[in-house]
This record gives structure tokens, C-alpha cells and sequence, in this order.
């Protein structure tokens, strides 16, 4: 297996989710370079929070950007030089709460880059507190009496938004999820993965997740409403994990190049 | 007629094509060997309203507008009313529109009808009974039609005709003997500047007064090679850009106050990262919204600041179309070089105001930048002695590994003391670079010798110039901004007994960024109701300063 580590200290809290998505990755990265990907063309670009700290763990190109803006960032990145494989890091809080614009027009434009979503449903880095995926009365330090609003189903959103490649991951499946980022990466067009994941400090649902997920094959975008539905992000319904759907669809820099050239 | 400095002016509702008029009278004027100057006065709405065009035309270079109006050519009777009073000279009207005792009336409607057009060609059919009135061959005015119309030129050629021959030769306009120019408005200037750099990408939400800019190189990116993307606000604009810039793409942002406001937290992500990054700023009257469509210059000091952490860019502020297409590339090439954001400070005035442009009198290319020599480890961030690590881009083989952190030389997040304070001063070696830069280029345009000087920044310039020749007295205008090229400005100004300063906004910006160098402004003449200085009003103002009792004196 390729030699991604660096000598950085790994600052995660022991049995942190993000282990298993940084597993993952590697594991979905070797596979991509023995495939003939070149390892100069791959490019991290991460958010900001726990789960984006793993640009310091990976030797691998990549650009920590500002808080929500990393798709964004990842969109220029993409368009500049059509060759690069981007994938992103990002949390619930950067996706759906301070980037959520930048997260469905990256998705309705098409931009050839993936989104790997680390859904540990509330702000961990700054100690805990309700994002938009967080389940509605989440005790932490600003909401002591419960988060007050209903959660997002950001795979619903996706849908709606058109992203061409819809999946769920789950970060204590690291093979599954090694071989969803896989396919993701090589699909053209927008490709966003939701990587549900425990916080061990914050929040911890593991168990919850272990008793409801299940993984599905990838079927048409009626069925994908109805699975990706079936989850409520409260405490109802049970978890399918696999790819939703996916469909082929010019890119944006491709449609961006021919108006332009 | 023998006057070679005239004014037309040219107004109707929005949506008569009053702008698209003014072109083509400059135009027809630009053939006949005179150099152009137009001011688009319009309204935040798009039908209705009131918005106008005031062609400048002379046989030498012109800066500023002038409110004298020697013909004022009615679409409808509110142009009659607006500026009447300005007139020194006829009037030609829309005859089916506008009732007037006095002037020519035109069956502009009328025409258009007979040739069954649609309404908005009653502009053509005024613009060609002007040119009949003031003698402008057809060949001339046909020429130009021909190339500004590109929607049903037959009609339009037709309705011109029609009216051409309904009017008769009152004055003769002299033939001059300069050449045809190149007419460009300062957004367009900037577009191309940035082409002269290299411009690889522009990044635009819609925001006037840059709009132009977008809608340019929009139209021209196949014959620029330019990628050319609107994205779903600025802040996807300009953290896209970054994404283009780290991967080896010249990158250039445009907008307006408010838009540039929603930018910084990533101006501050671009000197962290070191990523280079071009700024257009075009300013307008603010605070907030403001006065969208029209000309201010507020936003000096909120530039010169802007980005949290310790910070220093460029900022740079040309005054006219040629300094416009020049700083932008200079802005380009500093961008690269330094591997930091450049603002170009820039105004409504500036922006859409159309100007005879001169290409051959610029010089400037573009200018590489460091990259790294491709042998042993890459470290994005090289702690070397100037403080500018060498360049390397993903799809190169090396790691590069950039971050909004700050970080050690890999680029990697660091909390530790000594490496924190290590960056720090990495780039504070490279902020003193800067400052030299600024120094040592030519970053002050000083005109005319005199113990009284007029200093300005930006278009303000176009007025300044004039007065200050007029009136015998020197010119003073900061090129940049940002570092402050404080040795030269102390040495324009040497000698000077009287500093006035000329500014488009309510506080006295630049004098206040003066004040900070020790130079103490002695009056200062402001302006802040939307419009530029026209020349006569700046030439009275200054003349009251001088001979008369001083006003406005900034504390």
C-alpha cells in the first residue's frame, strides 16, 4: 500500500469517528494509484473542524480553506486544471450550516469534484454545539434546553439540487466506504458522500447507528428518494448506507470551456 | 463653427437607448479626428426614469466632464427640464414626444413608424438629424452605424436615412486631422490589462459598477482565452479564484463595496496561504447599498485595512482608461511575484465612463513568477530570506499543501511558538519587500511646478488635471496606495506650501491617510452627491480656496 503518512501528530480524540473516514481514504487513494491515477493530481481540500485536520495526516496535495468556503475553493480548483482529482473534507456544520450555498450550486453546476461529508451531527471542535443535521432538543452549551430546530436531510437537499452521484457511508464501515469514495472520485460531475460518524466526546450514537444501518444497491432517483427518506435524522427509520443514485451529466467545466472556447 | 471643445448631451427614459446613442455620437466624433470623454448618468431601474450621456469631444485629449452643454439632444421633454439650464447652445428634439419653442424638432417617432421599426429606433432617427445639423457626412455617420448596430442595421439605416434627409446643414463640425481611436470604457481598460498579465480566469457576481467587466470578458473570453464564471455569490467568487490561483491559474475577482466587504475573510485567506489574487474594487456611494449606479470614492480606507491578522497588500489606484489597463496588469504581475492579493481601487466614474484610448502609449507585459526548481523536497512555504518561497502547482511532482492555519514550511498547522513567530516574520521580510516595490516604482503622478498642489487619487484625477493646468497649480496623485510610497509622495510634495485635497466622498479619506504620514492637508474640497467633479464646479471651488475665503478645512 502506498506510503500516504506524515509525521504529524495526530490530535483526534481516541476512537474518534474520523479514524475510520481517514482509513478510508487511504485505502480508496491506493486503489485509485494503482489504477493509473497520478498521485500529483490528487487534491484534498478541507474546511474547518476535526475532520479537516486530516490534510496535516495524508501526503497528499491539498488546501485547508476557510470555514464553509472549501467547496468553493474546490470549484475553482476543479475548473482551473480539469485533470485534478478533488475530493473534499468537510464537516455538517461547514456543508450545511456557514457553506450550505456554496454545497447546492457546486451540486446544480455539475463541478467534477467530491464531497465527503464527516456527519458527526453537531460542532465537535468547538466543543459541541447543534448544527443543521443535529436531532431536534440536542443538548449542548448554546441550546441547554435542546436545539430548537428540525435537522436537514442533506441527501434530500443533494437530490433536489441535482448532485450527480448521491451516497451514504458509514465511518465504522471503513471497506464499504473506502470503495463509495472510490467510486465517487471516478465519477464525472458532482459526487457527495455523507459519512455518518460518531463523536465519542459529544455525541455518540454508535450504537443507534449499529442497530439501523444497512446497505443497498444503487437504484433509480424515485427509489433514491424513498431510501434516502427513510431516516428522518431524529430517532426514526432505518439507516440505508451505498450509493443512492448517480447519473451522467455534462460538467461544468466542460460546458464552461465550450461557451468560452 | 471653429470651437474644437464641445459638449453634447444626449437623454430619454431608460429603455430609449439614450447610452447606446452617446456611443455612436462619439463615435461619429472619434471619425472625424476628435478625442472623446462620455459620462453615462443613469438610474437603478431599468424603463422609465431619467439617464443621460454627456459627450465631451475636443481635438486634445480631454479628462473631465464639463456641465456646459453646447447641443442637448431631447429622447423626451424631461431632458428639456433637466438640463435647460446648462445649455449654452441648441437644442434638437424628439418632435413627437417634446414640445419646444426653440431648436429643431425631429419626427423621430414619426420616421420610425413610417419605416415600421421598432420605438427604440427613434434614437438612430435623432442621432441622424444631429448629424445632418451639424454637418457630418453621411459616409461618417453610416460607417458608424455599421459597426455599433448589430440588430436590424437595414431598419436602422433606413429610419437614419429618412431622418438625415429631413434636416438641413446649420453648423459645420471641422474635420480634424488625428487619427480614428480605440474607445474603451476603464472597465474594459481593466478587463484588458488583466489579459496583458496573463489572466486566466475572472470570477464575477453581478454588482454595478464592475459589472462591465464581467459582461466583457463574458462576451470575449473565446478571443481573450479567458475562463469567465459566474458563480452563487462573492464569496464563492473569490475562494473559487483562490482554487484556480493554487492551481497556476492568473485569477482575477470584480465588484463593488458591498460585494468586496462579503470577500474578506478571504483577502486575509490569500495572504495566510500566500496565493496571488487580483481585487477589482469599483466603488460607489455607500454606506450599505448606497447609491448603486453612481460615483464615489468611500471606500479608500476600508481597503487599505481590510483583512483581519496582520496584513499588508497592494492597493492600487489608476484615474483613467490607460492607468486603468496598466495597473491592473502591474497588479497581475505584483500578484504573482509577491504571491499576494492586490486590490485596484476603482470608482463608478472610472468604470463607465467611455474614454479615447491610446494602447500604444503602454508599456507593459507579463511578468513570471518564481517557481520552484523542481529538485529535492517541495516546501510550499521555504523559509527564505525575502520571504517568497518558490511556486509549484498540484499536478507538478511535489506535494503542495497550502492553509488558512497558520503552518510550518510543508504547510502544515502549527500551534507551536517558535514556528508561529517563524511565519510571522517570513512574511513580514516579504511586506518590506512590498513596501520597496513601492518605492521604487513610479507610484505618484506629479504634474506642474507650484506651491499649491492639488492631490487626488483616482478618477477624481480627470478633473483635477485640468483645473490644476487651468489654474497654473501642481498635480499630486498616489498611483499606490498600499504600501504607501511615503518617500515619494514627501517628495512631490516638497516645496509645496498648500496642500488641497480633492476627493469624491464625505470625510476626507485619502487626507486622513495622509495624516498618518505627517503630511498635513491644508483644505479640502469634497464631493459626495453621487456625482464626479465636473470641471468648472472644481475650477470655482479651488479658485474660492485661493482668492477667496477657504471652506471645508479638515481638522
Amino acid at each position: 500500500m502506498e506510503n500516504l503518512e506524515t509525521n504529524c501528530l495526530n490530535t483526534w480524540c481516541p476512537g474518534c469517528g474520523n479514524f475510520g473516514i481517514l482509513t478510508a481514504i487511504k485505502k480508496a487513494v491506493d486503489s485509485l494509484l494503482k489504477q493509473g491515477i497520478k498521485k500529483e493530481n490528487i487534491v484534498l481540500v478541507s474546511d474547518i473542524g476535526c475532520g479537516s485536520k486530516l490534510v496535516d495526516y495524508l501526503n497528499l496535495n491539498s488546501f485547508d480553506s476557510l470555514h464553509g468556503r472549501s467547496v468553493a475553493t474546490a470549484v475553482g480548483i476543479a475548473l482551473a486544471n480539469p485533470d485534478l482529482k478533488v475530493i473534499v473534507s468537510i464537516g455538517d456544520g461547514g456543508a450545511l450550516n456557514e457553506g450550505i450555498a456554496h454545497l447546492i450550486h457546486a451540486a446544480k453546476r455539475n463541478s467534477n469534484l467530491t464531497v465527503l461529508m464527516h456527519n458527526n451531527r453537531l460542532f465537535a471542535l468547538t466543543a459541541g454545539q447543534f448544527t443543521a443535521v443535529s436531532p431536534k432538543g440536542l443538548k449542548g452549551k448554546s441550546t441547554p434546553a435542546g436545539a430548537p430546530e428540525e435537522p436537514i436531510n442533506p441527501l434530500a437537499l443533494m437530490l433536489d439540487a441535482k448532485a450527480s452521484f448521491i451516497a451514504r457511508g458509514y465511518s465504522f464501515k471503513p471497506e464499504h466506504l473506502a470503495s463509495l469514495i472510490e467510486k465517487a472520485v471516478k465519477h464525472q460531475g458532482f459526487s457527495f458522500i455523507e459519512i455518518l460518524q460518531p463523536c465519542v466526546s459529544f455525541f455518540n450514537p454508535l450504537q443507534f447507528y449499529n442497530e439501523r444501518v444497512y446497505e443497498i444497491k444503487e437504484t433509480s432517483r424515485e427509489e433514491a428518494r424513498k431510501l434516502i427518506e427513510e431516516w428522518n435524522y431524529n430517532g426514526e427509520g432505518k439507516i440505508p448506507l451505498g450509493v443512492f443514485y448517480s447519473e451522467e451529466r455534462e460538467v461544468y467545466e466542460r460546458i464552461n470551456k465550450r461557451k468560452g472556447a | 463653427m471653429n470651437q474644437k471643445d464641445f459638449s453634447i448631451l444626449i437623454g430619454g427614459e431608460a429603455g430609449q437607448g439614450s447610452r447606446k446613442a452617446g456611443l455612436i455620437i462619439a463615435e461619429m466624433f472619434n471619425q472625424l479626428g476628435y478625442k472623446v470623454l462620455i459620462y453615462d448618468d443613469y438610474q437603478s431601474l431599468i424603463k422609465g426614469g431619467h439617464s443621460f450621456s454627456l459627450i465631451r469631444v475636443s481635438a486634445k485629449q480631454v479628462f473631465s466632464h464639463c456641465q456646459k452643454i453646447d447641443f442637448l439632444l431631447a429622447l423626451d421633454k424631461r431632458t428639456i427640464t433637466e438640463h435647460q439650464q446648462s445649455l449654452n447652445g441648441m437644442i434638437i428634439f424628439n418632435q413627437d414626444r417634446v414640445e419646444s419653442s426653440q431648436g429643431t424638432g425631429i419626427a423621430a417617432e414619426t420616421i420610425v413608424k413610417e419605416c415600421q421599426g421598432s420605438l427604440i429606433m427613434a434614437n438612430t432617427a435623432l442621432i441622424a438629424g444631429f448629424a445632418k445639423i451639424v454637418g457630418i457626412e453621411w459616409s461618417v455617420l453610416e460607417e458608424v452605424l455599421r459597426r455599433e448596430i448589430k440588430k436590424e442595421i437595414a431598419k436602422n439605416l433606413e429610419i437614419a436615412k429618412k431622418a438625415f434627409e429631413s434636416e438641413s446643414v446649420l453648423v459645420k463640425i471641422k474635420k480634424l486631422k488625428n487619427a480614428h481611436q480605440l474607445l474603451l470604457t476603464g472597465n474594459e481598460a481593466v478587463a484588458l490589462g488583466g489579459v496583458r498579465a496573463g489572466l486566466e480566469m475572472y470570477y464575477a457576481y453581478p454588482m454595478t459598477p464592475a459589472t462591465g467587466i464581467l459582461h466583457y470578458l463574458a462576451e470575449h473570453s473565446q478571443d481573450l482565452n479567458v475562463c469567465v464564471s459566474q458563480l452563487e455569490n462573492e464569496i464563492a467568487i473569490i475562494n473559487a479564484a483562490l482554487g484556480s490561483a493554487y492551481a497556476g491559474k492568473r485569477s482575477m475577482v470584480g465588484t463593488s463595496g458591498g460585494g468586496f466587504a462579503l470577500m474578506v475573510e478571504a483577502l486575509s485567506l490569500a495572504v495566510q496561504a500566500e496565493e496571488p489574487i487580483v481585487i477589482v474594487e469599483s466603488q460607489r456611494p455607500g454606506p450599505a447599498s448606497g447609491v448603486p449606479t453612481y460615483q464615489a470614492q468611500g471606500d479608500l480606507l476600508f481597503s487599505l485595512s481590510a483583512g483581519h491578522g496582520d496584513i499588508v497588500k497592494f492597493v492600487v489606484a489608476p484615474g483613467d482608461a490607460e492607468e486603468a489597463f496598466y495597473w491592473t496588469a502591474k497588479a497581475m504581475n505584483l500578484a504573482w511575484q509577491y504571491q499576494t492579493p492586490v486590490i485596484v481601487l476603482i470608482d463608478k466614474e472610472l468604470s463607465e465612463t467611455t474614454f479615447s484610448f491610446n494602447p500604444q502609449a503602454i508599456k507593459i507585459e507579463k511578468e513570471e513568477a518564481g517557481l520552484w526548481n523542481k529538485e529535492g523536497e517541495y516546501k510550499r512555504y521555504f523559509d527564505v530570506r525575502d520571504g517568497i518561497s518558490p511556486l509549484a502547482f498540484p499536478g507538478d511532482k511535489a506535494i503542495v499543501k497550502v492553509t488558512s492555519y497558520e503552518h510550518d514550511e510543508l504547510g502544515r498547522a502549527v500551534e507551536d511558538a517558535k514556528l508561529i513567530k517563524k511565519m510571522q516574520e517570513k512574511r513580514k521580510r516579504k511586506f518590506k519587500l512590498m513596501q520597496k516595490e513601492a518605492e521604487k516604482t513610479q507610484a505618484i503622478n506629479v504634474l506642474g511646478k507650484a506651491k499649491i498642489a492639488l492631490v487626488c487619487f483616482g478618477s477624481v484625477k480627470g478633473a483635477v488635471k485640468e483645473t490644476a493646468k487651468k489654474l497654473g497649480l501642481k498635480m499630486v496623485q498616489p498611483l499606490i496606495l498600499q504600501p504607501f510610497p511615503e518617500k515619494q509622495m514627501k517628495k512631490a510634495l516638497q516645496g509645496v506650501e498648500k496642500i488641497i485635497c480633492v476627493e469624491n466622498n464625505a470625510s476626507g479619506q485619502l487626507a486622513r491617510l495622509l495624516s498618518g504620514y505627517g503630511i498635513k492637508v491644508d483644505e479640502n474640497v469634497l464631493k459626495y452627491d453621487g456625482r464626479p467633479f465636473f470641471q468648472e464646479e472644481l475650477e470655482e471651488e479651488i479658485k474660492k480656496i485661493i482668492y477667496g475665503k477657504s471652506r471645508n478645512k479638515l481638522s
